[in-house]
């Protein structure tokens, strides 16, 4: 196959266009164009997944070609162990995402148009090796899903939107900011990633410092990073139920895929700097703060969002740790928490679309009415929990045995929150689905086809990942291990070190 | 040991309990549906059955091997690969697990069986024994794993199984809030435990072994010696309190043990199987598993002696006041759990080990009965309402009378053998106040227990004419595991006979090469030998015993004796914080549960107006200060206009440049645009 990565990236914008001019009263065939246009970007990252070779650091699948030659800007595509499991976890919760969208019934056209060129942005940001065609991407992605919510969301869908918009805009503005400097005081001005990654000991510490600091804030905004987290629960209460699994399947990785990518590779030595306060004691503080604030919440779908906040703290922390372990652990917790948190928004939507509301107070004891229901949801939560022999674990192990040496206490706390999840978790789950049956909802019906086989294949990988984390973690290793000991290794230069 | 037997049947001991949790889960509700509980129990009861036959195929293959070369494993493939931390699935089998596999495929393969008569009217029967075989998969993980990752598997995997079965009928929200209990609970000894295993690895690590195989630990623990650990701690005593704090959790130790008279709301074939016989003695299995670490750690071991003994003496006065039949084996369980740590904590691992067979004997016996009694009672569990069942439930009550004079210790039932050693053992390595306490624990042992014989089978029937009606004694399905384990209580003890009376312990040797690291031995060694003092502490124990089963006699047989005045003690108020478990649910409700709740509030109300506050506050600034902008420009016409001239100008020149006449430049344009347009259109109409 030749070029792969714009396959997979652009293939949905072609099914973009055919909705776009898709002929009046024919509404009924764009949700099958969407569908017919994501399937392909699957069987691509199936394909990339199958040729991948785990052994090496460069990149990979690269298409290289000039594209304004005259600022050095070039459309150049790849991917490496860091950015090749996110490519198919995109690839999957956009697939998924869009059977999620079947109960959308109004102005179908510009939903899926929508919905493929989120997908071209997500891809994009992940394919792109080049500064400023990742820049253009993570900017394609933002306008869509500004729509998305505002458009098709909840009651305060407007509120939510404007928020998440802002939010993200000012993020851009400052990865815009710290990208032209990057540019301008770079050894040969340039925006090609692997060069800067290359040349990353030319900068100095304190424009180091400064880039840091804005690409972080950027990024920690999508993670999302306490004190910035607060978009999220309103975007997610807003979002419809596909778009909230792909906000928190995917988009949420972007922040910490851009720290990666970025400040680990281009400035190692302000990451080495930074990794104790922003990464490890920010995150601790996402994993502990995010528990409590899910455990208060009265809303399923609130709850859920903010244990996304918990979980994602993990993977701040494991990139904090600075260790082997602790770096896969993270690149991992990114992929299964992705998938898991996936599964918890499905689920949520399952009962939204059947009670129209989300309190959690509302129900009670439907495991009896919706049996294979409730069995998912079970199995959802416990992978939330870190049950160890699901997916979760393994990462969430990962991460904490990276911690340990440098953070004694920050893993004690990140290890103890687990007693947290499981106690909100478990008491969700019990106020919802056990207990005497709601007598209002007798006749709620059990899944449909539809939504039991967007759940079950994510079970799946989330079971197989429980007992063979090599299908992901074969795949990290090189990469990783070259960023971290770059990171490791970096010292300051001698000149930025004086005044 | 260097090089272990490679085997490829290990596995299928495992796996089999696991395919039948698959069949049940998968398959079950549809099997049951068009062909009948019997294909379920098939499935249910076949898998482990096999699984046993398996075990005593591969006992034999280790009988056959030289005593110091009976290791076996089991490799399938490679789990968690990542850095210098090397995890693989595989099982590791010793004399250890091999004890701990007959006993979790034999006595539970007989409480499968008796699941099948005393389930039998469940319409969620399928969903029973999907669970029932899950968790013997899981109790297999744990015991047989061959690093400490994969014991952990097994480890919450129970707990998970133990949730799910407490709260079996879940639509009654106390039994599902007693399953939150227990996972809850069971997860703050789990967070000590992981803590242990992150210190343990790095702490091995910088010794120059990184490992966390627990053969690997065995072999390399010694070099931890010394190594400074964390609050002051060397790293062997800390990761081994930590380890012991996880053990507390899992088998109910004092101050984690509130969860289990809980999980009583659990069927009663579960409590016989998951908290009697197996899973609540994990602990003690892990403990005595890394006998290496732990006799490395004196200040652990004192505090595991403590523990055990404490939680044996505490658990024991609980039990001699409820009036639950379950409840009273819940508390007994507890307390015959703290008589292993107390073993254990001496460095009497084989005792230990020896009190966790014949009590999975006695003990599985016992909840069998008790299930038997209530199956009969149509559900009551009262003993208040019970009396005279010995004569409408024969089975159960010879059954169950050979279990209880086996937990009270009389010669020669099983548990005389197993707990009389550990009392000595106590006094034998120099811990007399503990021994006393354990002493006197025997006679509340013996009291609690007649106690409830004397209240359930004898006397006159107090309950409804309507449930005496009814009173049958239990189908030969259910009556088979009664026979089978009244009879080991009987004689199971009689593979390790009391130092006193002769020498004769292949238990014991069998054990030996799992006991046999250098700290271990040097524990063992420091214990004094006695015979003739070992012996009159047995006349001791056996006196005591004697009159705490003549005081539930004259009290609850002949009734001839009335002790109201022990419950007047200090105004009652030593009688009811007995009765109320010393409160020590109320203080946890008070304390920590209290405080987490009210953080969490406070967290919530904290982001919501305080962080949000700000959020909001800072984009109304800016819409000010865009307002306030506007109105400069307003106001400062000439410099507006002479903008809008240069922007123009400027514009222009720029627009000149795009006129480049190149086709696909002006292709591009108006794609974008009519993309653009469209998109918009679309947006609007929605």
């Amino acid at each position: 196959m030749t070029h792969p990565l714009t396959l997979i990236t652009f293939i949905p914008l072609i099914g973009m266009v055919l909705i776009l001019i898709c002929p009046k009263g024919q509404e009924k065939f764009i949700r099958w164009i969407a569908v017919l246009f994501t399937l392909p970007q699957l069987l691509i990252a199936g394909w990339l997944y199958a040729n991948f070779n785990t052994s090496t650091t460069s990149v990979q699948f690269a298409e290289h070609y000039a594209w304004i030659p005259a600022y050095h800007i070039f459309y150049f595509l790849g991917v490496d162990g860091i950015s090749i499991s996110m490519v198919l976890l995109t690839a999957i919760i956009c697939f998924i995402s869009v059977f999620a969208s079947f109960t959308i019934e109004r102005g179908e056209r510009g939903y899926y148009a929508l919905l493929l060129l989120l997908d071209t942005g997500m891809m994009g940001v992940f394919v792109a090796l080049d500064f400023f065609l990742f820049y253009v991407f993570w900017e394609v992605m933002l306008l869509p899903m500004y729509f998305l919510i505002g458009v098709w969301g909840g009651p305060r869908r407007e509120y939510a939107a404007i928020k998440f918009f802002l939010y993200t805009l000012l993020g851009s503005v400052l990865i815009l900011l710290a990208m032209l400097g990057l540019y301008y005081y770079g050894a040969t001005p340039t925006f090609d990633m692997v060069e800067l990654a290359a040349n990353a000991s030319h900068y100095s510490m304190t424009f180091q410092r400064v880039a840091w600091i804005a690409l972080f804030i950027g990024f920690a905004i999508k993670i999302p990073a306490f004190p910035f987290h607060t978009w999220l629960p309103d975007a997610h209460v807003e979002a419809p139920t596909a778009i909230s699994v792909i906000l928190a399947g995917v988009l949420l990785k972007m922040g910490t895929y851009g720290i990666l990518r970025i400040n680990f590779s281009i400035l190692p030595a302000a990451s080495h700097e930074f990794a104790f306060w922003l990464l490890g004691v920010v995150g601790t503080i996402n994993i502990v703060y995010g528990a409590l604030c899910a455990m208060a919440q009265t809303d399923y779908k609130k709850l859920i969002a903010y244990s996304s906040v918990s979980h994602m703290g993990y993977v701040m922390l494991g990139m904090a740790a600075l260790t082997e372990a602790g770096i896969n652990g993270a690149v991992l917790q990114m992929f299964n928490h992705g998938t898991i948190t996936a599964m918890l928004f499905l689920l949520v939507g399952v009962i939204y679309d059947r009670a129209h509301h989300r309190e959690i107070a509302g129900f009670g004891g439907l495991a009896s009415q919706m049996p294979m229901y409730a069995a998912l949801t079970g199995f959802a939560f416990f992978a939330a929990m870190g049950l160890p022999g699901l997916s979760a674990f393994i990462s969430e192990v990962l991460v904490l045995i990276g911690a340990w040496r440098r953070y004694p206490m920050m893993t004690i706390l990140g290890a103890g929150t687990a007693i947290l999840t499981a106690g909100y978790m478990l008491w969700t789950f019990q106020r919802i689905y056990l207990g005497p049956l709601n007598e209002k909802y007798k006749g709620l019906a059990d899944l449909t086809p539809r939504e039991f086989f967007m759940l079950v294949p994510l079970a799946i990988i989330v079971l197989i990942l429980g007992v063979y984390p090599h299908a992901i973690l074969g795949l990290l290793g090189a990469s990783l291990n070259h960023v971290n000991q770059a990171v490791l290794m970096a010292h300051a230069p001698a000149a930025a070190i004086l005044p | 040991m260097e090089h272990p037997l490679t085997v490829d049947f290990v596995r299928w001991i495992v796996l089999l309990p696991l395919a039948g949790a698959a069949i049940n889960f998968l398959a079950g509700a549809r099997l049951q549906r068009d062909f009948g509980k019997r294909v379920i129990s098939l499935v249910g009861c076949g898998t482990v059955l096999a699984a046993f036959a398996l075990a005593v195929y591969a006992w034999a293959a280790m009988l056959a091997l030289p005593p110091a070369d009976r290791f076996m494993l089991d490799y399938l493939w490679r789990w968690i690969y990542v850095g210098k931390l090397r995890l693989d699935i595989a099982f590791w089998l010793d004399p250890l697990s091999m004890l701990m596999v007959l006993i979790i495929t034999g006595v539970g393969g007989l409480i499968h069986i008796y699941s099948t008569g005393y389930m039998h009217e469940d319409e969620s029967y399928w969903r029973f024994f999907g669970w029932l075989n899950l968790f013997t998969f899981s109790m297999l993980v744990l015991v047989l794993a061959d690093n400490l990752w994969l014991m952990f598997v097994g480890w919450e995997g129970v707990g998970l199984c133990s949730f799910a079965l407490i709260g079996f009928w879940y639509k009654e929200l106390s039994n599902t809030a007693a399953g939150n209990k227990a996972f809850i609970v069971n997860r703050v000894g789990d967070w000590a435990f992981v803590v242990a295993l992150y210190s343990l690895f790095t702490g091995l690590g910088a010794a120059g072994h990184p490992t966390l195989v627990i053969r690997d630990v065995a072999h390399w623990a010694p070099a931890l010696a010394g190594m400074p650990g964390y609050f002051g701690m060397s790293l062997v005593t800390f990761v081994t309190l930590l380890l012991f704090a996880g053990a507390t959790g899992k088998s109910a130790q004092i101050p984690l043990h509130v969860w289990l008279p809980d999980a009583m709301a659990g069927p009663t074939p579960v409590s016989a199987l998951i908290h009697a016989a197996t899973m609540v003695t994990a602990g003690v299995y892990m403990v005595a598993r890394l006998n290496f670490l732990f006799s490395m750690a004196p200040a652990t071991m004192l505090a595991i002696s403590t523990v055990g003994t404490l939680t044996a003496f505490f658990a024991a006065t609980i039990g001699a006041t409820q009036n639950d039949i379950k409840k009273v084996l819940a508390y007994s369980t507890v307390s015959q759990l703290g008589y292993m740590f107390a073993a254990v904590g001496v460095g009497a691992y084989v005792d230990g080990v020896f009190h966790l067979m014949t009590h999975a004997f006695f003990k599985g016996c016992l909840f069998l009965g008790a299930g038997s009694v209530i199956h009969a009672m149509g559900g009551v569990q009262d003993m208040r309402l019970m009396g005279g069942l010995r004569k409408r439930l024969p089975i159960t009550f010879w059954t169950f009378l050979a279990a209880t004079l086996a937990i009270c210790g009389v010669p020669p039932f099983a548990g005389f053998m197993s707990k009389d050693a550990i009392i000595w053992d106590s006094f034998a390595h120099g811990q007399p106040a503990l021994w006393a306490l354990l002493w006197v624990g025997a006679g509340i042992t013996a009291f609690y227990m007649f106690r409830q014989v004397y209240m359930t089978f004898f006397g006159e029937f107090r309950g409804t004419h309507d449930q005496a009606h009814h009173l049958h004694e239990s189908p030969p399905s259910m009556t088979l595991a009664l026979v089978v384990l009244g009879g080991l209580s009987v004689v199971g003890g009689f593979v390790e006979l009391p130092g006193f009376i002769g020498r004769f312990d292949p238990f014991g040797n069998f054990l030996v090469p799992v006991f046999n690291s250098p700290a271990t031995r040097r524990v063992a060694q420091s214990a004094i030998e006695n015979r003739g003092l070992e012996a009159g502490f047995g006349v001791l124990s056996l006196a005591l015993v004697a009159a705490g089963w003549f005081l539930a006699d004259l009290i609850y047989r002949q009734g001839s004796a009335s002790f109201e005045w022990v419950g007047e003690i200090w105004g009652g108020a030593l009688y009811r914080t007995v009765l109320n478990k010393y409160y020590v649910d109320e203080a946890y409700a008070a304390g920590p549960v209290a405080a987490v709740l009210e953080t969490s509030r406070a967290s919530a109300w904290f982001d919501f107006h305080i962080i949000d506050w700000i959020v909001n506050f800072a984009a109304t600034l800016a819409v000010f200060s865009s307002w306030l902008s506007g109105r400069l420009d307003r106001y400062v016409v000439d410099g507006l206009v002479n903008l809008v001239s240069n922007l123009t100008l400027e514009a222009g020149g720029r627009m000149r440049r795009l006129q480049t006449g190149s086709i696909n430049g002006y292709l591009y344009g108006i794609l974008a645009a009519v993309t653009l347009a469209l998109l918009v259109r679309a947006v609007l109409r929605a």
